[in-house]
């Protein structure tokens, strides 16, 4: 039977601020238990909380980065539930009215088409501490050093139909995010996590179905896992008559199952109100364009300016805007080899540079080929002194030992040859070494011109232009033809 | 209104309290009239058009992102009932069903 | 010198007339032979009190003092101070020692003034008697079978047997006029926000505000200029200059007018009461001011939406005490549920949890709308009633309580008798108002309150007015006998 399945996704953003959302304790991660929670985080007798501006800055930078509307007001609440990790009783959060509201985010589907999701809304919230379970038998450990962490809690439209989906758009917002550097996308440390609605309904359907939240659902493979485990737990109970209960689901990454948290007789009832302590947050159009004025450029214009500026494909601007750091590595790139070889330059930084990052681990602010090399060694292409092969033997040289292009040309004999009169022997030496197969071509065996061009680069090195290879034996072979 | 004794059972449970069985007709009875006074306002209809004051609220101050707080774990945690190696100790809030990386907000 | 003023220590301090130890230990002796038969603190800081007199005994000899130092103050003990137990009248921090200082503790602290304790209290500053503390009840000083009022009684009672000259305290509902007016002394409650809420243990956090006990208004002035102030730790204090308080207090006050709520004066207020007040009121009239017949026409709604609205934000202020990070922890506990639960059904009094009670149900899914919303929706009607009345006159004058001390444990067993003693005080604090009581007479020999509201930020004017009151009338000079 077929089914549909239908995904929204709760992402905790971490927002990357020196201080708290409400004190000035430091958000460093890492620090000895407890020795970054002041009295204010800890919830003591008589503490207030005052607003973080670099938050809401970064929360606005967010607004814009998704093209959302920035609320002129908005409010804090108090969300009130009793757990440990949860020092004040209850949790400060954007409820009602919530300081981002809208917005989308186009991601790159597996067929390289662009699909928009839909944001319903982004929320400032501070982030509660830590349950230690393993040190003391018996009891839990409280840590919380990152209780009043600056959160931007970002909630999409259930538009995902697929895991694979819901991996994208969190891979596009985890890179929006660290474009805006609003996060550092520090995924291991908790800096950026994710909860899925997930439902299953028939194809046509209009109703969605009954939905599970799945969450601890904290990397990119677990969030594919979770949420496939989860939807073949849905199919199943369904195609055997049961009903999906909505409840909340835990994913057990050692196990890679998800399990009910749960029941819905136990269901929280929240109580949330307007926070007495701290009055609504109401901004200008001032104050917006003024945060406007400090992002470079924002993601979405950036996108734009790819495609008219360098004539790059949606793909190609896609995957080239992964990070900040990369789009800028490509522009210096195209500085050096001006925006008619754009295309081009997209394709090694994307293509071969990406790869080697990625084999070897490396950012792209500590690339062993710099944007400057590598303008160089597109240079030589575009002015056909290297074939693509005799570049991606120079890119290898210099990944691994770095050099001067050029320099590096002349002594590894990479240079093409562009020589007709030298091609042309060579050609006629191919033709005198394989009368057999110039006999077939020439009574119509076409597909045999592949073997030549094959025999000629394998004897030249690599190091012919092909497209006078090409004309020079196409010229000799038809001769007698 | 009239609660009954399972709401009085109900807001204790979610506010963490404890109401001996023998107090509870006392509490039902007293927060019953409570509410019933309370619920006097619900006679006043209220016309927002006319309302002065709603719009004069003020904007929350922000403060400036730096680190004003230094560590004063010891000092705090010497008024803690339960603490060791620098943790808060509760009684486990793992039961057996949960996993033991977990890391989420409500 | 215990019965002096703060403005006559001060000036007997400037002329070494007497030394602040002097001052420091007669108060301290007073309070240790006296306060067994009222109960007014919970925390006597003698040591603390001796070595702040003789740093302000320094200060003085090098003329660097302030015109408050080493004069002694008693906190009412919800505000935090370092070092010091606070308890806020609660089982639940008997154990809590607060390791920092509330800002107005600051505040005096800068000012050279001498702590000589914490006052007694009802417990998270829930009650109109102060019969809720931890500590046991606090007698009123003019009849020990009294109440001295509530919640800040022992602030109220100690001024009143002098044994200190001044005290802080907070006012939620009328928590500093209402003890004030049955103590028979003088109570400011200024406008929210004019005073820092940080380091004063929250009850309600957008009605809760600090404020001052002392025996005349031009003490209240003295000590409001030290104690104002804008704090860039609490969201809700207001940037706004603070005016010197005692400069205006002798300016004439021909020609102002005074608003007297027709609410306030109907049928149902006790004869006496209403010709203490008429009294009071005609002898501004001397002094050339204008009489006028105003209306809050919602004033009725006050209690009902402030019965929402406090316990609303109590049950969610008071989440924070669970027995994990200070305070009161059970013993044993058997799991989570039953830290929780038994840590704060063993810390909390019975009025606390009712409260808790109250404002979780407030707050509950289905009940919000009809009963949060509501109440905050009357609270925008009532400010607005003020915010006519004030376009008419300039400051409104009545009873702060509808009569004179009641009987310890007349009101126990009422929670809503209990809160109707509040009528006329509640309204104010839901519109954010200033509002002092001061003495204005006797009924069957206990003292009663005249309450005067201001506008915004118009303490100024409730200082002046209240100053030339107590310059032609001497209720305040009354001192009770056993004292």
């Amino acid at each position: 039977m077929n089914w549909e399945t239908v995904i929204g996704l709760e992402v905790h953003v971490q927002l990357a601020t020196k201080s708290k959302i409400f004190s000035g304790a430091p958000t460093a991660f890492g620090a000895e238990p407890n020795t970054q929670a002041c009295a204010i985080d800890l919830g003591f007798p008589g503490v207030l909380p005052v607003l973080n501006r670099e938050a809401v800055n970064m929360a606005i930078k967010l607004g814009l980065g998704i093209q959302a509307s920035i609320e002129k007001k908005s409010v804090f609440a108090r969300k009130n539930y009793f757990y440990p990790d949860l020092p004040k009783g209850y949790q400060i959060t954007q409820h009602d009215l919530p300081i981002v509201k809208g917005g989308h985010l186009d991601i790159l589907l597996e067929d390289n088409s662009i699909k928009r999701i839909n944001i319903t809304r982004a929320h400032l919230e501070e982030d509660a501490g830590k349950s230690l379970h393993d040190t003391f038998p018996g009891s839990s450990g409280i840590d919380l050093n990152r209780a009043g962490t600056p959160l931007l809690e970002i909630v999409s439209e259930p538009d995902m139909r697929s895991a694979k989906e819901a991996v994208s758009y969190l891979k596009a917002l985890h890179s929006l995010v660290r474009f805006l550097e609003i996060c550092d996308g520090n995924m291991q440390e908790g800096s950026f996590r994710c909860d899925a609605n997930v439902s299953i309904k028939r194809p046509g359907d209009t109703k969605l179905g009954t939905r599970a939240e799945l969450k601890n659902i904290n990397s990119f493979r677990f969030v594919e896992h979770a949420i496939n485990h989860e939807i073949q737990r849905q199919i199943d109970i369904l195609e055997s008559g049961g009903k999906i209960s909505q409840e909340t689901r835990l994913y057990d990454p050692d196990k890679d199952e998800t399990r009910s948290m749960r029941s819905k007789e136990d269901a929280n009832d929240y109580r949330y109100f307007p926070d007495p302590d701290l009055l609504p947050l109401t901004l200008t159009d001032k104050q917006i364009q003024e945060i406007k004025s400090t992002l470079p450029e924002l993601p979405q214009e950036k996108h734009q300016r790819f495609l008219d500026q360098y004539h790059l494909s949606a793909y190609d601007a896609t995957v080239l805007m992964s990070s900040r750091a990369l789009a800028d590595y490509f522009e210096s790139v195209v500085a050096i080899v001006s925006n008619d070889h754009a295309k081009l330059a997209s394709n090694w930084v994307a293509g071969e540079l990406a790869a080697a990052l990625n084999k070897d681990n490396i950012d792209i602010t500590d690339s062993r080929i710099s944007a400057n090399t590598l303008g160089q060694l597109v240079l030589r292409i575009a002015d056909n002194t290297l074939s693509s092969k005799t570049a991606k033997t120079l890119f290898e040289a210099l990944w691994l030992d770095g050099g001067d292009v050029d320099q590096l040309i002349e002594a590894k004999g990479l240079k093409q040859v562009t020589d007709t009169k030298a091609i042309q022997a060579l050609v006629q030496k191919i033709i005198d070494d394989n009368p057999a197969q110039v006999a077939d071509y020439r009574s119509g065996k076409d597909k045999l011109f592949g073997f030549f061009v094959g025999q000629a680069m394998k004897e030249s090195g690599g190091k012919l232009n092909p497209q006078q290879l090409n004309d020079v034996l196409l010229e000799t072979l038809n001769q007698n033809r | 209104m009239a609660l009954t004794a399972a709401d009085i059972k109900q807001i204790a449970h979610l506010a963490r309290l404890n109401i001996a069985e023998h107090d509870i007709p006392l509490y039902t009875e007293q927060l019953s009239r409570i509410v019933d006074f309370v619920e006097q306002m619900n006679a006043v209809p209220i016309d927002f058009s006319t309302l002065i004051s709603a719009s004069d609220e003020p904007n929350t101050p922000l403060r400036a992102d730096t680190v004003t707080e230094i560590d004063q774990r010891e000092l705090l945690q010497s008024i803690a009932p339960h603490t060791a190696a620098g943790l808060y100790l509760v009684p486990s809030v793992l039961d057996d069903k949960t996993p033991k990386d977990i890391d989420y907000v409500e | 010198m215990w019965n002096k003023t703060v403005a006559e220590l001060s000036r007997a301090l400037q002329n070494k007339a007497i030394s602040s130890v002097e001052l420091t230990t007669l108060f301290l002796a007073r309070i240790k032979q006296h306060d067994h038969k009222i109960n007014s603190f919970i925390t006597v800081t003698d040591e603390l009190a001796l070595n702040q007199a003789l740093d302000a005994d320094k200060k003085i000899a090098t003329g660097q003092a302030h015109p408050l130092t080493g004069i002694p103050i008693a906190h009412k003990d919800i505000f935090c101070t370092k070092g010091v137990k606070t308890t806020c009248g609660s089982k639940m921090l008997d154990n809590f020692t607060s390791p920092y200082d509330a800002t107005v503790v600051e505040h005096f602290k800068a000012a050279g003034m001498v702590m000589v304790g914490k006052t007694n209290m009802d417990e998270f500053a829930m009650g109109s008697s102060n019969e809720n503390s931890f500590y046991g009840p606090v007698k009123n000083p003019w009849d020990l079978e009294r109440v001295p009022g509530g919640s800040s009684g022992g602030s109220a009672a100690a001024v009143a047997a002098s044994f200190a000259p001044a005290s802080t305290g907070t006012d939620t509902g009328g928590s500093i006029r209402q003890p004030a007016a049955l103590s028979g002394i003088s109570g400011i409650k200024p406008t929210y926000g004019r005073v820092s809420r940080y380091g004063m243990i929250a009850f309600a956090s957008s009605l809760d505000q600090g404020g001052l006990f002392a025996k005349t208004a031009e003490d209240l002035g003295l000590l409001l200029n030290v104690m104002a102030g804008h704090d860039a730790r609490d969201s809700t204090s207001i940037d706004e200059p603070v005016p010197n308080y005692t400069a205006t207090l002798n300016q004439p006050i021909k020609g102002l007018r005074i608003g007297l709520p027709k609410e306030f004066f109907n049928p149902n207020l006790d004869s006496k009461m209403a010709a203490v007040i008429e009294t009071a009121v005609k002898e501004y009239e001397k002094q050339g001011a204008t009489l006028h017949e105003i209306s809050l026409p919602n004033s009725a709604l006050a209690i009902p939406a402030y019965y929402v609205i406090a316990p609303a934000e109590c049950s969610s202020n008071l989440a924070r005490f669970d027995g994990v990070r200070f305070g009161h922890r059970c013993k044993d506990p058997v799991d989570l549920e039953d830290l929780y639960k038994r840590s704060r059904s063993e810390g909390f009094g019975k009025e606390v949890i009712r409260r808790i009670m109250i404002g979780t149900f407030a707050l509950s899914s289905g009940y919000y709308n009809a009963h949060y919303l509501k109440a905050a929706q009357i609270r925008h009607l009532i400010r607005d009633d003020f915010h006519r009345a004030f376009n008419e006159v300039d400051v409104i004058m009545g009873p702060t309580t509808p009569g004179p001390a009641f009987k310890l444990g007349e009101r126990t067993n009422d929670p809503i008798s209990m809160y109707l003693s509040d009528i006329y005080t509640i309204a104010v604090n839901l519109a954010e108002l200033p509002a002092l009581s001061i003495p204005a007479g006797f009924i069957d020999n206990l003292p009663v309150g005249l309450q005067l509201i201001g506008n915004r930020f118009d303490e100024v004017r409730l200082l002046n007015m209240a100053h030339r009151y107590q310059q032609c009338t001497d209720w305040h000079l009354n001192i009770p006998g056993d004292f």
